[in-house]
């Protein structure tokens, strides 16, 4: 396989895969197409431990993709919403979320855009990423790196906590708090810059730091030389995908379905 | 003998303007829709809906203006995400809201059940939920040597909760044979009085409590009164009776395109008996038919 031969979609799931590498024996969660598919890839190669869903209820032998099934998934164990709720506490679970927006301390909002009494836009409301947040490790997908996404200031409502000390007591966020990697369409970014700021991690191919940069509401931190860029998934992990994915979900995430390699675009003057 | 039975009018009858009601169930599935659709067709008024896992009851009884209050985490129709009239609703500021996260309102229930005014909990610290105008939350420190300050979660004790269950014999010894119960029996243990619809009440006897034990959702001195509603749940799922059926929550949802679409809707499938509404969805037959969903 040729390096041009996988999709945007495809790196990004490989990406997603990484997140979960050294978390061990614990469950994680997907939230969305590539995400999910992510945790099954992890499952399938480098952290066969974890335990995945089939998305409702039940935790499952081997990783179930999103949408129609061939067969019904060999169930290891129940995943009902009281489990799952008293699982949190354990702090034994990794979740890769989507939300609306984020901000320069990790503070996520799925709740709506605008005032909060009367917003410009209601989504679903918080849900669980309150508790999510403070409890156990998380990280996040982010379709489409903008500034609409990544926000200047604090996020409309800050459904999950981040590094804000000015959100705390005493400045400290609680013990629980782990935010791990963020994943979008151009980029891997983590909280590893002093204060827990966000820093490119890598860059994907063809992608600059620039046009990140500009795409971004806050300043990013900039890794010392030369930015990584993101490995390629290989062509084993293609095949699982495909295993994992055999109804081709993910060729619907991102529009007309891009290649995962692409030429550089909006390099700064 | 003990006999609880009751209608679905009879329940409503009993609900009073102003009232704070909690609602079973989570998202599409096991949600009392015979009670919700009964109640918006009633004269009730500014009712405070306690519907932390909310569905198309919160959208439903937010189009036929009965809510004052939401208390919610969240309103989501699973695989059509986002609720179209709970949505308009929000965005017209229709009501009042207190928006949690999911833990911590089965916390407030939690504490509601055990008579305590609070529980400690993490959940919330950090966030805008704890932040919210109107609504004074408070923090409280461990009086043990670690010394952290905690949310002190306060307790959610709704007037009356609503629930659906599969099976009930007439004393109210429930059965919910979906796998998963949700957080129905702390709802109820958390309200001042609970009523239940059921798909089927049956002889003590055929609930078969020896093999099905597990699937009793609470002690029956906790049940009020219970209603036979068959299909009481639909368009949400009583599995493993019947499934979600996403047909006609995607004509629900098509319901909120214009305030002709929401008349149509409203006179075909709310403004009529539990028994028409079945007839009007296409019946047992079609309703048995819908497939297990995927998600």
């Amino acid at each position: 396989m040729t390096e041009q031969g996988y999709s945007l979609a495809e790196l990004v799931i490989s990406v997603c895969a990484e997140a979960f590498r050294d978390d061990g024996e614990v469950i994680v969660t997907g939230i969305g197409a590539l995400p999910r598919i992510g945790a099954g890839l992890a499952k399938m190669t480098f952290a066969p431990d974890i335990l995945t869903t089939e998305g409702e209820g039940w935790f499952t032998s081997e990783p179930v993709g999103p949408g129609k099934r061939a067969v019904e998934p060999e169930i290891e164990g129940i995943a009902h919403y009281d489990r799952v709720f008293s699982a949190l506490y354990s702090g034994k679970r990794h979740a890769l979320v989507a939300p609306v927006q984020l901000d320069r301390w990790g503070q996520a909002n799925i709740s709506v855009i605008g005032d909060h009494r009367k917003p410009k836009a209601a989504m679903l409301g918080a849900r669980g990423f309150p508790g999510n947040s403070v409890l156990h490790p998380n990280s996040f997908f982010i379709p489409t790196h903008n500034k609409r996404a990544f926000v200047e200031g604090e996020v409309d409502f800050v459904c999950m906590a981040g590094y804000n000390p000015d959100r705390y007591v005493n400045g400290k966020p609680p013990a629980g708090l782990d935010l791990r990697i963020i994943v979008t369409d151009l980029c891997v970014m983590d909280f590893g810059a002093p204060q827990h700021a966000i820093r490119i991690k890598s860059l994907h191919p063809g992608v600059a730091f620039d046009e990140v940069q500009a795409n971004t509401g806050f300043p990013l931190v900039r890794p010392e030389g030369v930015i990584p860029i993101t490995p390629a998934p290989t062509a084993q992990q293609l095949a699982i995908i495909c295993r994992i994915d055999p109804n081709n979900i993910r060729a619907s995430v991102f529009k007309d379905n891009p290649p995962g390699v692409r030429a550089a675009v909006g390099e700064a003057a | 003998m003990l006999d609880k039975r009751m209608t679905l009018d009879e329940i409503v009858d009993q609900l009073q303007d102003g009232m704070s009601i909690g609602i079973g169930g989570w998202a599409t599935r096991r949600k009392p829709m015979a009670l919700a659709r009964a109640i918006a067709r009633s004269n009730l008024r500014d009712i405070t809906l306690i519907s932390g896992y909310g569905g198309p009851e919160v959208g439903l009884l937010a189009a036929t203006g009965k809510i004052r209050k939401l208390v919610f985490a969240f309103v989501s129709l699973d695989h059509y995400p986002l609720e179209p009239h709970f949505r308009a609703a929000r965005q017209n500021g229709a009501f009042e809201i207190l928006e949690l996260d999911e833990g911590m309102f089965h916390y407030g229930l939690r504490a509601a059940a055990m008579k305590l005014p609070f529980l400690p909990t993490r959940v919330g610290i950090g966030t805008d939920i704890i932040r919210q105008a109107g609504f004074e939350f408070k923090m409280v420190k461990s009086p043990y040597d670690d010394g952290e300050e905690f949310f002190a979660m306060p307790a959610i004790a709704p007037d009356v909760a609503l629930i659906h269950a599969h099976r009930s014999d007439q004393r109210g010894n429930i059965l919910t044979m979906s796998f998963d119960p949700f957080f129905d029996e702390l709802l109820v243990r958390a309200s001042g009085r609970c009523f239940a619809t059921v798909e089927k009440i049956v002889p003590t006897d055929e609930l078969n409590m020896r093999e099905n034990g597990r699937y009793n959702l609470v002690e029956r001195s906790l049940i009020t009164g219970v209603a036979e509603a068959p299909f009481g749940a639909h368009p949400t799922s009583a599995a493993p009776d019947y499934q979600i059926d996403l047909k006609h929550l995607k004509t629900y949802i098509d319901s909120a395109a214009s305030q002709e679409a929401w008349s149509g809707y409203k006179a075909e499938f709310v403004d009529v008996s539990q028994h028409r509404y079945v007839a009007s969805v296409g019946g047992a037959e079609a309703i048995h038919a819908a497939p297990i969903p995927v998600y």
